[in-house]
């Protein structure tokens, strides 16, 4: 017991982050994706608020177009660490007439998750958003405060941010706003991932290598899949492949990988010269699809 | 991994998002899929080079206008060293932002076009720089391609810019001056062949070979409690750790501590970092504290040495760089939050405003968005603070606008 502690610097951050999100708010949520960002997340709360456990719920909303191992493993974390899980479908909006389901090639439910998210924030009235965007994933991200006010219906004034110096963080605002909090802002992909293997976080299956049934568009490997649209020249093959990030089926490609360990995997993405959001179909859309999405209320 | 912390300043055109480009492009940073999309945006532009900003101008309406607004931040690494780039914005109207960028940065990189020399945005960004106390400045003299890599224009740039130093109270600091062009990637990673008179490093073998652990300043330690942890489970049941970030120094398990603002005394019993416990812990270190007796601690009180107390006031002298478009007058009211403790704040009188270039102070009775100025505050309740120059953590606060909530300026403590 008696040694030294050694600061990790990028660590000591976040967990700075998480309390001054519980100091500043009363009613903070972590939006749960099932993806290594947000569960790195938890485990870095949990480390910020040991030995009590996290004081604040898990927010999914689930598209309904999951990665079922992604699920799984979601209902067994918040399980095993006692968290409340709240999960809120985008099938219920479109259900209500609230959004109107994309068709076509391209169609994907990852834009209609706003709509979902801005009505479980309003329904719980919660008043910080923590999430897993990284300043490194892409260039409207790197824009993004620590702490970033969002309006009452969830807007992103993204060419008037409050100034954010030095680590203090302002958390102040009006009833029916709310901010999004990114405690790992300043991770890099591959930070995340040595994170991962130095803690022994357990992530789903599918970060490894598996085979799976995909076809080939736009060269990026589709899951094929009865929520992606496939026409009858896109051939169904089988392929070893992993995912190096996670989101919608219809909105995530595969890689081609044999990397079945982290050792690997890390290998793989440092060798890479392609970049983690090429392969996020939903960045694709435009040059400025993350920040459009984003002024709406995106994560 | 060592993590370096990068700011850029310059004026506009100066070519910082070129330079901060150039870096990813020669250490092999930019990925495929982000190259294609610089190339794609440049052909669309009608371009006949890459134009690397266009891989940090991340808003919509920065590209539009071909300008940075608000800070970006970079991420690369090389063998040696993680870095981490804020690119901040050159117009005056966005300096805040720039304060924004360089709080959190260790190094400051001012860029220079050679053809314009040092001008009224150099003195600014110097200015900022030596507000912040920022130790590690390079200054690099942009655009030599276009000035026929001119040994005689360079040196003259060196000699006006020492001059400006001369002016500057804040000594402490090591200036390094480089020729470049950014857009041909001369001096940058690699070393220029057209400037053979020029012997020193590139930028990046300069960045490489700066030392992170001369960045810790040590002064004396401050624990600012963010929360307290109360389990209430049945393992801990009387468990009562207060979180918090340690800042100046060390703390170590026996350390005899004055609690703030109530000046009770106790003893640091544990420390602990998630599901361990050391027996010392570093400054910048995030950890959980709890002490041998039972005393009332909560949120915004301070932690210290009872033989390192910080001065206890209700009235404040600081430098402020103001940031909010609704000027700060004598008599308004504002929220100021120091380190995890707010009080209410009045301003009592703005006593100068400071010019940024260095020539001097001129009286004041308000200070503008984007001026600097000495100013007294008086406090509802006392507070225990340290001057910045001796300690940057306690010696700093804001000030949040009670209407719009805003973080409305940043100040600094004498």
């Amino acid at each position: 017991m008696k040694e030294i502690l050694v600061n990790n610097a990028l660590e000591s951050e976040a967990i700075y982050i998480f309390r001054e999100v519980v100091g500043q708010f009363e009613n903070p949520v972590l939006l749960f994706s099932g993806g290594k960002d947000s569960i790195s997340l938890v485990r870095l709360a949990q480390k910020a608020f040991h030995p009590a456990k996290i004081p604040f719920p898990l927010l999914h909303v689930d598209t309904g177009h999951n990665f079922p191992e992604t699920i799984e493993f979601r209902d067994r974390l918040a399980e095993e660490l006692g968290l409340k899980l709240i999960v809120r479908y985008v099938q219920d909006a479109i259900d209500d007439g609230k959004v109107i389901e994309e068709t076509g090639k391209y169609s994907s439910r990852n834009i209609l998750q706003t709509t979902t998210l801005l009505e479980a924030i309003e329904e719980f009235k919660f008043d910080a958003c923590i999430g897993g965007a990284r300043r490194d994933e892409e260039k409207a991200r790197a824009k993004e405060r620590i702490f970033s006010v969002r309006n009452d219906f969830g807007e992103w004034d993204e060419k008037n941010q409050r100034p954010e110096v030095f680590d203090m963080l302002n958390g102040r605002i009006e009833i029916g706003q709310n901010v999004r909090v990114f405690p790992i802002s300043n991770w890099t992909e591959l930070d995340v991932w040595n994170y991962i293997a130095l803690e022994e976080i357990e992530i789903p299956s599918i970060y490894f290598s598996h085979e799976r049934e995909i076809f080939e568009r736009d060269g990026l490997l589709w899951t094929a899949s009865e929520h992606v649209y496939r026409n009858k020249e896109e051939l169904i093959e089988t392929r070893n492949v992993r995912f190096r990030t996670i989101g919608d089926i219809t909105c995530t490609a595969a890689v081609e990988s044999e990397a079945v360990g982290i050792e690997e995997v890390i290998r793989e993405i440092r060798e890479s010269s392609i970049s983690e959001r090429g392969a996020r179909i939903d960045d694709k859309r435009s040059e400025a699809a993350m920040e459009t999405r984003k002024q709406q209320g995106y994560f | 991994m060592e993590v370096l912390k990068i700011a850029t300043a310059g004026s506009v055109d100066d070519g910082k998002s070129t330079l901060i480009g150039r870096l990813l492009y020669d250490t092999n940073s930019l990925t495929t899929d982000k190259l294609e999309a610089i190339e794609k945006s440049s052909r669309k532009k009608g371009f006949d080079y890459l134009d690397f900003s266009l891989a940090t101008d991340g808003l919509i309406a920065e590209r539009e206008q071909g300008i940075t607004i608000d800070v970006a931040h970079i991420y690369f690494s090389t063998k040696k060293k993680s870095y981490i780039i804020a690119d901040t914005p050159g117009h005056v109207e966005y300096t805040r932002n720039m304060v924004t960028g360089a709080s959190t940065s260790q190094v400051s990189i001012i860029l220079i076009d050679a053809r314009k020399g040092v001008i009224e945005q150099t003195y600014r960004h110097f200015f900022i720089n030596n507000l912040l106390r920022i130790k590690e400045v390079v200054v690099a003299v942009n655009k030599m391609d276009m000035v026929n890599y001119s040994q005689s224009v360079f040196d003259e740039i060196v000699a006006d810019f020492k001059q400006m130093q001369t002016k500057s109270e804040f000594k402490d600091q090591n200036i390094t001056f480089i020729p470049v062009s950014a857009l041909w990637g001369e001096n940058i990673a690699e070393k220029s062949d057209a400037m053979s008179w020029y012997d020193g490093e590139t930028v990046l073998s300069h960045l490489e070979n700066i030392k992170t652990e001369d960045f810790n300043e040590i002064s004396q330690a401050r624990f600012s409690v963010q929360t307290v942890i109360r389990p209430k489970s049945e393992k801990y049941h009387d468990f009562r750790g207060y979180a918090g970030k340690i800042t100046g120094d060390s703390l170590k398990v026996g350390d005899k501590v004055t609690v703030l603002p109530s000046l009770t005394g106790s003893t640091i019993k544990e420390i602990y970092f998630f599901n361990k416990n050391y027996n010392e812990a570093p400054a910048g270190s995030s950890v959980t504290i709890t002490l041998e007796s039972e005393i009332n601690v909560a949120r915004g009180d301070m932690l210290v040495k009872f033989d390192e107390l910080p001065e206890q006031t209700k009235i404040l002298n600081a430098t402020i760089c103001w940031m909010d478009g609704k000027a700060l007058l004598p008599g308004n009211k504002y929220v100021l939050q120091h380190n995890t403790n707010s009080v209410l704040a009045k301003i009592d009188k703005i006593d100068t405003n400071i010019s940024t270039d260095f020539s001097g102070t001129i009286q004041a009775s308000s200070l503008k968005l984007n001026e600097i100025g000495h100013v007294s505050i008086k406090l509802s309740k006392a507070i225990y603070i340290d001057k910045y120059k001796q300690n940057k953590e306690n010696g700093r606060f804001i000030l949040i606008d009670n209407q719009t909530n805003t973080t409305a300026g940043v100040g600094f403590i004498n």
